[in-house]
Parts: C-alpha cells; sequence; structure tokens
C-alpha cells in the first residue's frame, strides 16, 4: 500500500511503480505472447493441412465439408456456453440457414453461392434477433427448453405446410454458380469444399477475438455475477442477446454450407435431436478454446460414420461411452485432454489467456 | 467540521417507506447527500442500511417516497441506469466477476464507461489498462491483479469491489462496511488512501460503517439508523458521543 500512488485516482493513470514493479508481469506478458504465436502456428498448421485436402484425400473432401459445416454450427453453441448457457435448439437456425438458400434457389435458377451464404445469414440472424429478445429472459434449464419449444415449433411448420416447405421431403437446393461461373458436380464439390474452409476459418477467428473482447469478457461475467454487471451499467440480457444472435448467424452458416453440399434442406435438420447433438458435440470439443468445435466435430462424425460401418448401431454405445468418459475425467473435453497431453495447462495457471 | 448544506444536494431521498413482511426496513426515512460529504450510516444487524443502498441503486422499489439524484427521479430505475448517472456501488457481500482475473474485472467495467464495444479489441488492450492498474494498486490490489476472482481472500475481494466501483468514475461512491474483512492492520492505510482519493476527485460518498474509529475519522456526518428511522444525524463528534446513540447502537 503505497500512499503516493492516490495520485493516480482518477485522471493521472498509474505511477510508474506497476510498470516498474516485479520482473513476474513481463515475464507473463512473454509467455502469453509466446502462448499466442504458438496457437497462431497450429491454426496456420490446420488451415495448411485442410487446404490440400482435395489433392491428398480426395475421396474425404465431402466428408469434412460437411464436418467443417456442422462445426460452424458448434462454434455458435460454444459462444453460448461461455455465457453458461445451453440451447436446445439451435438446429432451428440450421434449418434457416438451410431453407433460405432453398427458397431462393428454387426462385431464382443460377442464383449465386454468395448469395445464398449472405441470405442465409440475414435470415438467421433476424430469427435469432426476434427470438433473441424472448429467450434472453431465461437462464439455465429456461432457457433450454424455451429455444427446444422454437424449434420445435418451427420443425412442424416445416413439415405441415408442405406446400410450401415441401413437407417432410423437404427442398431441393439447386447447384448455384460461384462468383458466375457455372460449375460441374465434381468442380463445384471442390469449391464448396474451400468457401466452407475460407467461412470456417475466418469465423474462427472472429469469435476467438470477439470472445477475448469486452463483450465476449462480459458474456462471461453473464455467467459468473449478473448483479455486478449490471452495477457497472450493462445489460446482462443485451449482452446474452448480442451472444445469441452471433450463435444464431453460425447455425445458419453452418446450415446453408450443409444443405448445399447435399443438396437439400429437409425439417430434418430443424428437429431436436440436431440440437442436442450440437450441444454434445460442443461438449466432446471442449467450450474452453474455439479449436474444441472443430475437433470435436470431426471426430463426432468420424465415430458415426466409421463405426457404422464396422457395427451396425455401434456409434451411439462408442459416443455415449465417450461422453461419460470425458464428463467424469475432463470436464473441459477434447480441449482439456490435449492441454494436459502437451503439458499446456501448466501454463494455464500462469497466464490468465491460456485459461479460454 | 464544515458544513456542506451549502453545496449542491446530490443524492435525496425522501419518505422512504419499505418493509418485508413484518420487518420495517425503512418507515419514513428523509437522507440527503451534499457534494464533498462522506455520510456514514451506523446502526444495529438488520436495521435497514443495506436496504437503503439497494434501493438508492434500484435495485428494491420502495413501497413509498423517493429518490433524487442531481434533481432527477431516479426511484426504482434499473440498477444499471442508475450506475450510469455516476452512482457506482461497493457491496457487503463482494460482487466481483469471478472467472475473470482481478484486472480483467476493472477492465470490463472501464469498457461499459468508456464504451468500448469494438467486438475485435482484445479486452486487455483498452487504452484505460494504467489508469485501472494504478486503481488497484490504490485500494492495495496490486497484488492479486492477475489472480482469478474466485481466488482471492475476504479481504481482496472487499478492495477488488470497491476498486470496480472507483473504475466508473462514479459522483457518488456507495460503499457498505468497506473495510470489513480486510486485515485490521491495513484496515486504516486503505481507508486512508481511498479517502484522500475520494476528496481529490470530488467524488462524494455513502458508507455504512459498524467501526466507529472508521466512522470518527472519516465521515463528515453521521447518520443513526435504527427500527427503519433516522435516529439522529449530525457530525461525528457530536453523534458519536450523544449518550442515546451510545447505548442504542455502538454499546449494544
Ligand atoms: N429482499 C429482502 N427480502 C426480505 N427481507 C429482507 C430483504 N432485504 C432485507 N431484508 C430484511 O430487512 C432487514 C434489514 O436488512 P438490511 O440488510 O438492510 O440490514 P442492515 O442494516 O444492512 O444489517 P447488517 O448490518 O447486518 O448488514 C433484515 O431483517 C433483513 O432480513
Ligand atoms: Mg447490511
Amino acid at each position: 500500500m503505497s500512499r503516493k500512488s492516490l495520485d493516480a485516482f482518477p485522471d493521472h493513470a498509474v505511477s510508474a511503480t506497476a510498470a516498474a514493479e516485479a520482473p513476474w508481469p513481463v515475464r507473463r506478458r512473454h509467455r502469453e505472447k509466446y502462448a499466442m504465436n504458438k496457437e497462431l502456428l497450429a491454426f496456420i498448421i490446420v488451415a495448411v493441412l485442410l487446404a490440400v485436402v482435395p489433392f491428398t484425400f480426395g475421396t474425404s473432401t465431402t466428408f469434412i465439408a460437411m464436418s467443417l459445416a456442422k462445426g460452424l454450427a458448434v462454434l455458435g453453441i460454444l459462444i453460448l456456453l461461455r455465457a453458461g448457457q445451453v440451447s436446445f435448439g439451435h438446429a432451428m437456425y440450421f434449418a434457416i440457414g438451410a431453407y433460405a438458400a432453398a427458397f431462393l434457389s428454387s426462385a431464382f435458377r443460377g442464383i449465386d453461392m454468395l448469395l445464398l451464404i449472405g441470405a442465409a445469414i440475414l435470415a438467421s440472424g433476424v430469427a435469432g434477433a426476434i427470438v433473441g429478445i424472448f429467450v434472453t429472459r431465461y437462464r439455465g434449464i429456461f432457457f433450454g427448453m424455451v429455444n427446444l419449444a422454437f424449434s420445435m415449433v418451427f420443425y412442424s411448420i416445416l413439415e405441415k405446410a408442405f406446400h410450401i416447405t415441401g413437407g417432410s421431403d423437404g427442398m431441393r437446393i439447386r447447384r448455384p454458380t460461384l462468383l458466375g461461373m457455372e460449375l460441374k458436380r465434381a468442380e463445384f464439390d471442390i469449391a464448396i469444399y474451400y468457401v466452407i474452409l475460407l467461412f470456417a476459418l475466418l469465423s474462427v477467428w472472429l469469435v476467438w477475438r470477439y470472445l477475448r473482447s469486452p463483450m465476449g469478457e462480459a458474456l462471461r461475467a453473464v455467467k459468473s455475477n449478473e448483479t455486478r454487471l449490471e452495477y457497472v451499467g450493462l445489460s446482462a440480457k443485451s449482452v446474452l442477446l448480442g451472444g445469441y444472435i452471433a450463435s444464431a448467424v453460425l447455425c445458419g452458416i453452418g446450415g446453408v454450407f450443409m444443405g448445399m453440399v447435399q443438396g437439400l434442406a429437409t425439417p430434418e435438420h430443424a428437429f431436436w435431436t440436431r440440437s442436442s447433438e450440437l450441444v454434445f458435440i460442443a461438449a466432446l470439443g471442449g467450450p474452453a478454446h474455439v479449436a474444441g468445435a472443430f475437433g470435436g466435430t470431426v471426430v463426432f462424425e468420424a465415430v458415426r460414420t466409421y463405426a457404422a460401418a464396422l457395427l451396425d448401431d455401434s456409434w451411439q454405445l462408442i459416443l455415449g461411452v465417450t461422453l461419460i468418459v470425458i464428463i467424469l475425467w475432463a470436464p473441459g473435453g477434447m480441449v482439456e485432454l490435449f492441454r494436459r497431453l502437451t503439458g499446456l495447462d501448466r501454463a494455464k495457471t500462469l497466464t490468465p489467456e491460456a485459461g479460454r | 467540521m464544515s458544513d456542506y448544506s451549502a453545496s449542491p444536494l446530490l443524492l435525496q431521498a425522501e419518505g422512504l417507506k419499505l418493509r418485508f413482511g413484518g420487518i420495517i426496513a425503512a418507515d419514513g426515512i428523509d437522507l440527503s447527500l451534499h457534494e464533498g460529504e462522506h455520510l456514514a450510516i451506523i446502526g444495529p444487524n438488520g436495521a435497514g442500511k443495506t436496504t437503503f443502498l439497494n434501493i438508492c441503486t434500484g435495485y428494491l422499489r420502495p413501497q413509498g417516497g423517493s429518490v433524487r439524484f442531481e434533481n432527477r427521479e431516479i426511484t426504482a430505475q434499473p440498477p444499471r441506469q442508475i450506475t450510469r448517472l455516476g452512482i457506482a456501488r461497493a457491496f457487503q457481500i463482494p460482487q466481483l466477476f469471478a472467472e475473470q482475473t482481478v484486472l480483467e474485472n476493472m477492465l470490463l467495467a472501464v469498457s461499459v464507461r468508456e464504451r468500448h464495444w469494438n467486438p475485435l479489441r482484445n479486452l486487455h488492450a483498452v487504452p484505460e489498462r494504467r489508469e485501472m492498474e494504478g486503481l488497484l494498486e490504490l485500494v492495495g490490489c496490486s497484488d492479486v491483479r492477475d489472480r482469478v476472482a474466485s481466488e482471492l481472500p475476504e479481504g481482496k475481494r472487499k478492495l477488488a469491489d470497491i476498486a470496480i466501483a472507483l473504475a466508473l468514475k462514479p459522483r457518488v461512491l456507495l460503499m457498505d462496511e468497506p473495510t470489513s474483512g480486510v486485515a485490521s492492520a491495513d484496515k486504516f492505510d486503505v481507508m486512508e488512501t481511498l479517502m484522500n482519493a475520494l476528496r481529490q476527485a470530488k467524488v462524494s460518498s455513502v458508507f455504512v460503517e459498524h467501526d466507529m474509529e472508521m466512522v470518527s475519522r472519516y465521515a463528515t456526518r453521521v447518520a443513526v439508523w435504527a427500527q427503519g428511522k433516522i435516529q439522529t444525524t449530525g457530525a461525528p463528534e457530536v453523534v458519536l458521543n450523544d449518550p442515546d446513540v451510545v447505548r442504542n447502537v455502538i454499546g449494544g
């Protein structure tokens, strides 16, 4: 406690003391930077590896494209988890993205892919804002259930209004052009892979930044102390609404990509099991890091695809057991497992940056 | 002891009434705060002191009466609005963002004050970072700056809570037993620094206090709260020596 520090209040920032203090904050900053560079390096390596997939593992291109599309939606779930909220209805936004593309592509032949993506972003964003105004009043189990209710209503509308939506058969999404170019099937598969990859990388970067910004940090405060949030002058509801809209848009983007890859939008996309699947994957991957969303999705999809080939209906069993193991021994999901294995979690106590 | 009744009126509560079932917390409270004043509220446990702060900040709606701030009616406005007008609060039970470090708590508060909502800028990169480090130093929390708030010892939690309120650059600071839980060796040191800083920055304050030594040193005026009423109010050297007060509040 030094008396001279009172000069610091309110305008003239600190006395040099804080800066010149101990050597350890300096070391900490160094460490932070080091950890960040490592993360950036990992990001670049993964990006490059994914970029060469069509040339090396060409047969996996569509599998990875679909995993990335779903991973985008899981990234949205992850934002809400940051605020301590779990939605059991976010598949609705996934479906909204897919149906936005379906309607547009049946109305305008040869419409461009970028327009379909734009439409999906707009539709899911607007829907997220409207629904968000209601659901952000609730927390915890109620939040989850109200989301579920909205998605079930949406699902039955998709099913019942078959003269508009095609009912349970869904709607075809015609292959769009890309920047005005007409593409053949094989070319399109490669092209959309790269578009999805681009959006996935961009989203990871944006979400990563957002979660560290004041707005993203406020999201964590919704989880830890809404009273204090109010008493610094911020409405917890609007903070959560911001995160909610972002998560809805991410699901919408995931949905439009999935729809375009499959050439189809079906009510299935909005069904509640799809919503809980997204939550499942987020828990599997681990909410502490954006990488968890995509890592979780790839593992999930791989188990589902390849386990089914080995033994019928075994994938639910395998994934169920995996989740139990994760919850009991590594509640931070794959992210935590990875950190433990690589010894990165030791750094966590030293660098506040690393822990999220 | 100077007289503040001539300086501008900041906070003014009139005829506040609030009861919880059979418990009468406020029964016609008139209390005002002028610029430059540091008003101590003393009174027995469960008298209604915290309730008063809850009403002033819009957390509770009174059953009667009104609260005005700088001549503007603020009764039962939401806390965030009242906070934005310039009334900051430190709590009896500290309210921190448990998952974040103490510094991040401060940075988040100042981001709201300065409306830093760029979603791509790191919280740690806000330009007021140095100012916040200064405030932590001021309240003696520099040593826990990078500790996660949930891991702090009680005393540091109280002080960090005050620092968050200071980060908002309020006109009026409300504190609820500011140094309870702080090691008694540091108590007066911290309070001395804090009150000096408040005086220098022309921040007025209301503080609920059980420690009469604190009251006599730092209050410009004392209000005695008992049975939902202000029993008496006046300069500390007068009030603290009033036999009735000594018997009912200090002695009891
Ligand atoms: N929200 C509430 N609902 C019901 N009763 C309440 C509520 N808030 C306070 N009370 C009651 O009102 C009375 C006054 O409480 P308050 O917290 O204001 O007392 P206090 O003067 O701050 O006491 P202390 O010195 O122990 O902090 C207490 O009996 C308390 O139990
Ligand atoms: Mg109290």
